[in-house]
């Protein structure tokens, strides 16, 4: 299912982060790195709320608006219950959807306001996503001190809070289209593989876009997934050629551009809700301001993971949606 | 693209685990585990005086709280994450994984946090301990005759 946009923008951004994203290689695109991952709170919970709150003041500061000009918020996170966004909008105080679709949350929710202010329901809208390394692995795996080992595909979940604010003042990025994603499930249940997972999905996702958008995949300067890892990168553009006989060219992973894979412990790369706006809101933006590139499709993949149906031998499902970004 | 078709395509692009350099390492480490372990029952039984068994369970008491000591410090991890198996298979693993657990839900309160979860992972080390012990507890009795 794909939507045509003509009058949507998303006019600015704010990303904030953790110290490992704060000390990786895209470290002075974002706005805010701190380095503590408590974030001066009391627990991890606690801190992924802070993310989510923190990332909308600055949004918020960086455009001289207050939360009384902000029709809607659209907001997601991993927590059970998305307990990150809906304690953070009990304290905002902005009319709220709060939605799940794992990592791919960004794209869906910029999909859902980009909707909204087509349809001239809202005027503008706020987008939030976040993601708290500790909070997560205390959730879906083994307690944060642990030290277990890990296989070499697992990836590490980024910290941070990301938001958007879209509009159809035309000033910003453009959002050119979207394309919602199927659920999708090729039989994987590695928990450490969510690569694996995942790419079927990615791959169903930008078929399904180009065939509906009639486009070759040379029209986009940049295909950009969400966090597949380096693994799963190698995966897609495998999966893509022999599925779909098309060749992945102009493409990367947010999940490879985060940290430095090399240098710093986090296996294949990264994962989590704040990866894939984490990159795009601070260095894709930034080069696209530039003119470096101007077309992006950005493809947020989401593993839809639950331990106790992983636990009862049943295979993972996975969605990735994608939207067309572009600058004049 | 079916199952079996893709399961063969992702495992052209996973990486394979360095299996012999794991068990290398966790063998080297494990065995200056075992070093460690003797000296100190030998160190014990030779200055306290006493008999090899009590010196053996100063010797778990000593471990056990080495572990939990270094989690609490919070490098215990990163030992483990290098030595893997190395020492989560000695007793000093047990002590990290009920460590690790309990500092992780302090927060949410001693019954419903430290004392719901401290066992989350190693409970099942204490339940198949006490299963299996039984299983050869038996076995030896039926061959050996007790």
């Amino acid at each position: 299912m794909t939507f045509k946009y003509n009058n949507v923008y998303i006019n600015d951004t704010a990303t904030i982060t953790g110290p490992y994203e704060g000390k990786g290689p895209l470290s002075k695109y974002f706005d805010k790195s701190y380095d503590d991952l408590y974030f001066n709170t009391k627990t991890w919970e606690l801190a992924e709320i802070k993310l989510i709150e923190e990332s909308i003041d600055i949004l918020l500061n960086k455009m001289e608006l207050t939360k009384f000009d902000v029709d809607v918020l659209i907001s997601g996170d991993l927590l059970n219950q998305i307990v990150a966004t809906n304690y953070a909008a009990s304290s905002l105080g902005i009319p709220l959807i709060g939605i799940y679709g794992a990592c791919s949350t960004s794209v869906l929710g910029l999909i859902i306001a980009a909707n909204m202010i087509e349809a001239k329901q809202v005027k503008n809208a706020i987008t939030s996503t976040s993601s708290h390394n500790n909070a997560a692995e205390k959730q879906f795996r083994y307690p944060v001190e642990y030290g277990g080992p890990k296989r070499k595909t697992t990836t590490f979940t980024a910290t941070g809070g990301a938001s958007a604010y879209l509009s159809s003042n035309k000033t910003g990025i453009k959002v050119e289209s979207a394309t919602l994603g199927k659920v999708v499930d090729l039989g994987i249940s590695d928990v450490y593989h969510m690569g694996a997972v995942m790419a079927p999905a990615a791959a169903g996702t930008i078929y399904d876009h180009l065939r509906e958008t009639k486009r070759e995949i040379g029209y986009y300067d940049l295909i950009l997934t969400g966090d597949l890892g380096i693994y799963g990168k190698e995966i897609l553009k495998d999966y893509m050629q022999t599925e779909y006989n098309i060749e992945l060219k102009n493409y990367d992973d947010c999940g490879s551009m985060i940290y430095d894979i090399l240098n710093q412990a986090v296996y294949a790369g990264a994962s989590g809700p704040a990866c894939a706006p984490l990159v795009t809101y601070s260095y894709i933006f930034n080069k696209m301001k530039k003119k470096n590139i101007k077309r992006v499709l950005l493809v947020a993949t989401g593993a839809l993971m639950n331990v106790t149906m992983v636990n009862t031998k049943n295979s993972i499902p996975a969605i990735a949606h994608a939207i067309s970004l572009e600058v004049e | 693209m079916d199952k079996n078709k893709y399961k063969n395509l992702v495992s052209k692009h996973t990486p394979k685990e360095n299996v012999l350099c794991n068990g290398l390492i966790a063998f080297g480490v494990g065995g200056l585990m075992g070093v460690l372990g003797q000296a100190l029952i030998d160190v014990y039984s030779y200055f306290l005086n006493i008999t090899t068994n009590d010196a053996a369970m100063l010797m778990i008491v000593t471990l056990v709280f080495l572990g939990c000591f270094l989690t609490c410090l919070g490098f215990f991890d990163k030992l483990v994450h290098f030595a893997r198996c190395g020492l989560i298979i000695p007793i000093t693993g047990f002590a990290h994984a009920m460590m690790s657990a309990a500092l992780e839900y302090r927060k949410e309160g001693f019954v419903t946090g430290i004392g719901a979860n401290m066992f989350k992972l190693a409970g099942s080390v204490i339940i198949f301990g006490v299963v299996s012990a039984y299983l050869f507890g038996l076995l030896r009795l039926i061959i050996m005759g007790g």
